[in-house]
């Protein structure tokens, strides 16, 4: 009944990570389930609310639309391996101080979302934060200050990165 | 911006309000921004929320749900399911208890057993698609899946009907063989889908006709709406051989799913606990039990912990809508702007089970406006479709629509301001609601003066296909039960224990309420949200009653604290307990001065710990107001609605933590936009829901709105300390409306039905 | 006096008046007063020994279902459906 496991190797928030999973076991399930990485939500399992965004290869992904077997060999940053040791990054510090959340379910999405995003374009413009984060959905915050809160951590990056 | 307003004094004072003096106090921790206790556990993703509770040995289950609209259940056979290896369980309604046909009133609304309790599992008929007819446990979530897809049910489908209006007919295929309708004091003859006839009246509606120089009467329709919430249900039971039930669950009330489950299960309350996770939104959805009773007869019978957790498509199917609505409002007001009659015929769905939100609707339809003659006529109808539930608000978001867009139109003929029309006859202190009672000290002329006087409002709207629209909105806001309890740690900080489970930041706004009470910084209260065995009963988070009523039971537990460390600082100086004086947390004897912290720090050890308590249940409620603006563009060619700029206004009493409140006002209008302008329950011809996923039913993107300005007007309540109002369903009220008349203003046609989606305004265009 | 203000379906049990006038010092005694002038309207408002779990009373727009309820000499009573918030 119970299907052959697959033997998957891979990378996740920089660590090396081995796990056995059916192969049709979503990524979600997997880093939920078996890794307890339970960061990454489920809103939908269908890849309409972001709840469960993580970054693999660079890239933001629903991790319920990943088979985690195809997660082999891949590199994987979910909202566990956001924060550096002691210190939050400036998208969660700017989350808390700008009260971007309410109840919180779709928050580790957001903030990986928005990570992403600011990795890839440092200063982007108000239209560019909603469309990249259009994925995302948020019930309790109507998204102003979600949006107000990946700007301004958006300044503080650049500011941080003008010091150094 | 926060707009003061100086409050009158009331005659009436509240015993609650201690002084007066509240009104103009400047507060060291109210008004501010802090950064909330339970922040950095939810941008870490460490918080835990139901879902992420993994118990050793747990087995999970899966419910099989009735295909049909409407039908008759003529057998379940779990035989093959049984069989299959790594099923534990299965069970129907066969297994929960008899229900007893008991009404009871959970504090928010009542709840009726046998309805619940056939809502959980159906009983001799499935009665919307959706209904859970049957449920399996397995060792992991795939095979109680698969288990489910071989429970084997024979059903004799029934014709459905899903229209209220529809449902209403006397050829309607009905639902309940037994419904009557109640209406105070009588009951109809004949069964029929009308659980209840609500009706009120107010003067001489005929002579408010004939003193009126212009009437206006419109129809309105609007669909359901789910309540959205991003989490979907999820509960874990554990139900040991001693016979105690222990259930971890996501829920607006731990208390209230206490009682449910024992009504339920016929078990004493003693035997359950609940243990609240933290809550991925519910506003109104999550109060009733769904999952719950399953997982626990499940466990009893598999002897393990059972998790059941719900797939969006059955949250959409399964779990609360608020109603779909047909609504006949007429007004009438003399040349000079007074209104003089108004009449309302609304009829809602309540879903399945009778009881649905009627009531509110019909008490919120004219609550902002001073009508002398009104007559308002209400209908609770069955249909099949899930049971409704509450949603932010509930009934007063349908009634609004239908109200404020009369109130343009009467205003637009007798060509006077809308805004000043309004402000000609909004209601005030003294006014008399259509229902009867008369309003203590509220905020809505102040509120419509922010508007008037408000950037946005006073900003110009050019271009074509574009136009700016008003609405008001109202919502009682509750009061009810809570407890909280706090200790002094030996370090001068504060550990308080509350049973409000926190769906949006209330810990912050509790906490900061105790902070201010005893003169400490509100880091230096921790809050937690504690399970049923830990905290004096508490009613559900809801009805915007939170930061009211949980809050001034930590303003009394903090009170009840100082009254402690004044005794004790008594002892310390070896004085009367009356020479010690407190005052922003400094406690004086003589030269002799302490804070807080000081104070706690030498008591540490010296003798009993400083364990302060309050328990309420304020009995008021605290009536809000709030007016929307909004600049829309149409576009010609599709009909799409494009929000060009939006501002919430609205009165909070007080407002503790003003980034919260700002939060709650925006995502109401945000929640009012979506249920404006696009979410709506599609149904075919079987009454299936065509759109039962995110993609489909389409709550607003964050591409889809622009910022959410925030005016927030403080006009204290005088029951509360610190002048706190609800603040969370008051946002959600007036959106639709608001929107309807900016399409007006932008194409010149009016609205009448819900949502306004492409297709709805594209085709209102192509008619005018 | 305390004014009791009548539900409109009710009225055919108070010979159509919309307000009745009667001496009580709680809600409980305003009730039994009332089912003294209209007799059979208290089994419409109430049950067992408590306000039938459908409605709720404002007593001076505080809402309420107990019915030890203290009252004023020229307390307002009005009976509305109970309601559930978000």
């Amino acid at each position: 009944m119970t299907p052959v496991k697959k033997h998957v190797t891979t990378k996740i928030n920089g660590e090396s990570v081995e796990f056995l999973c059916e192969p049709r076991q979503s990524l979600l399930e997997v880093l939920r389930d078996d890794l307890a990485l339970t960061g990454c939500k489920e809103g939908c399992n269908n890849g309409n609310c972001g709840a469960c965004t993580v970054v693999l290869n660079g890239r933001p992904v629903n991790s319920c639309l990943v088979l985690a077997v195809e997660a082999a060999d891949a590199s994987i940053e979910t909202v566990e391996g956001i924060a550096e040791q002691g210190h939050l990054d400036p998208v969660q510090q700017c989350f808390l101080e700008g009260a971007a959340l309410q109840c919180g379910i779709c928050t580790p999405g957001f903030i990986v979302a928005a990570k992403a995003l600011l990795d890839k374009n440092p200063d982007p413009t108000e239209a560019e934060i909603r469309f990249s984060l259009a994925g995302n959905l948020c019930r309790c915050t109507g998204y102003d200050k979600i949006i107000r809160a990946v700007q301004a951590a958006a300044q503080a990056r650049l500011a941080a990165q003008q010091s150094s | 911006m926060s707009t003061e307003v100086p409050s009158r004094s009331t005659p009436d004072a509240s015993d609650l309000s201690p002084s007066s003096a509240a009104e103009t106090k400047k507060y060291k921790v109210i008004g501010t921004r802090p950064i909330r206790h339970d922040g950095a556990d939810k941008v870490t993703g460490k918080a835990r929320y139901t879902s992420d509770v993994l118990l050793p040995n747990m087995a999970y289950g899966a419910l099989v749900r009735s295909p049909y609209a409407h039908a008759r259940i003529v057998s379940i056979d779990t035989s093959e399911a049984e069989a299959m290896p790594g099923v534990l369980a299965t069970m129907t309604s066969a297994d929960l208890p008899d229900p007893w046909d008991k009404v009871e009133n959970l504090g928010e609304g009542c709840i009726n057993y046998a309805h619940l309790s056939g809502n959980v599992l159906a009983r001799g008929k499935a009665l919307y698609k959706g209904h859970a007819v049957a449920a399996v446990c397995a060792t992991n979530a795939h095979l109680a899946e698969e288990a489910a897809a071989k429970i084997k049910v024979e059903y004799e489908p029934l014709p459905a009907v899903t229209w209220v209006l529809d449902a209403m007919k006397e050829d309607a295929p009905l639902l309940h063989d037994n419904l009557v309708t109640q209406a105070l004091g009588e009951e109809s003859a004949r069964p029929s889908n009308i659980g209840a006839h609500i009706h009120f009246e107010q003067g001489d509606l005929e002579a408010g006709w004939a003193a009126a120089d212009v009437i206006v009467e419109r129809e309105f329709k609007t669909s359901s709406i789910h309540q959205g919430y991003i989490e979907p249900h999820v509960s874990i039971a554990m139900w040991n051989e001693d016979g105690r039930l222990k259930i971890w669950t996501g829920t607006q009330g731990s208390f209230v799913v206490r009682q449910q489950m024992a009504e339920l299960l016929k078990i004493p309350v003693s035997q359950v606990l609940v243990i609240p996770c933290e809550i991925g939104g519910g506003f109104g959805g999550k109060i009733a039990v769904y999952e719950q009773p399953v997982a626990a007869v499940l466990s009893r019978k598999c002897g393990r912990p059972v998790k059941i957790a719900m797939r969006r498509d059955e949250v959409f199917e399964a779990t609360g809508p608020t109603p779909g609505s047909y609504m006949r409002v007429k007004l009438g007001a003399t040349k000079d702007g007074k209104l003089t009659a108004g009449e309302a015929w609304l009829a809602y769905d309540a879903g399945a089970f009778p009881g649905g939100v009627i009531g509110p609707g019909c008490m919120c339809v004219f609550s902002c406006y001073d009508i002398p003659n009104a007559v308002v006529d209400g209908y609770d109808v069955v249909a099949n479709k899930p049971k409704v539930q509450a949603y932010r608000a509930p009934g007063s978001t349908h009634a609004a629509f239908a109200c404020e867009s009369v109130i343009d139109e009467l205003a637009l003929e007798l060509k006077i301001d809308p805004l000043d029309f309004r402000l000609k006859n909004a209601v005030q202190e003294g006014s008399r609601r259509v229902d009867g009672p008369v309003y203590p000290r509220i905020g809505l002329i102040e509120t419509l003066e922010a508007v008037r006087d408000s950037q946005h409002w006073n900003s110009p709207l050019e271009g074509p296909n574009r136009g700016r629209g008003i609405a008001c909105g109202f919502w009682f806001n509750a009061g009810l039960q809570s407890s909280v309890t706090a200790a002094v740690n030996p370090d001068g900080t504060v550990s308080m224990s509350e049973g409000s489970t926190d769906i949006g930041g209330t810990r912050a706004s509790i906490a900061m309420q105790l902070a201010e009470t005893l003169g400490i910084a509100a880091t230096d209260v921790q809050p937690q949200v504690v399970d049923t065995d830990s905290i004096g009963y508490t009613d559900v988070t809801g009805g915007s009653r939170v930061t009211f009523a949980t809050g001034l039971a930590a303003y009394q537990a903090g009170l009840d604290i100082q009254k402690q460390m004044v005794r004790r600082a008594a002892e310390l100086w070896e004085c009367d307990v009356d020479q010690v004086t407190v005052e922003d947390g400094v406690y004086r004897y003589g030269d002799a001065a302490l804070s807080f912290k000081e104070l706690a720090v030498k008591l540490n050890n010296a003798g009993d710990p400083i364990v302060g308590r309050a328990s309420v249940s304020p009995q008021v409620s605290t009536n809000a107001f709030g007016a929307h603006i909004v600049d829309v563009e149409v576009d010609p060619e599709t009909g799409k609605v494009t929000i060009l700029r939006y501002t919430a206004v609205q009165d909070a009493g007080k407002a503790i933590h003003p980034s919260y409140v700002e939060g709650q006002m925006q995502g109401g209008a945000a929640q009012g936009i979506g249920w404006a302008l696009n979410e709506e329950y599609f149904y075919d011809d079987e009454g299936v829901m065509r759109n039962a996923s995110f993609l489909d039913y389409r709550i607003p993107t964050a591409f889809d709105l622009p910022m959410i300005e925030t005016i927030i007007v403080e006009v204290p309540n005088p029951d509360h300390p610190y002048g706190v109002r609800g603040v969370g369903e008051v946002p959600i009220v007036p959106p639709p409306a608001a929107l309807a008349i900016a399409i007006h203003r932008a194409t010149g046609c009016r609205m009448h039905e819900l949502p306004m989606s492409p297709p709805h305004v594209w085709r209102a265009m192509q008619d005018r | 006096m305390v004014q009791i203000f009548i539900p409109a379906p009710l009225r055919r049990l108070t010979a159509g008046q919309a307000q009745v006038a009667v001496v009580a010092t709680t809600l409980r005694e305003a009730i039994e007063a009332l089912e003294q002038q209209c007799p059979g309207i208290r089994g419409e408002l109430c049950e067992n020994d408590g306000l039938a779990p459908t409605l709720q009373v404002a007593v001076d727009n505080r809402m309420t279902r107990r019915m030890s309820t203290p009252l004023k000499a020229d307390s307002e009573i009005h009976f509305l459906p109970a309601i559930g918030g978000g």
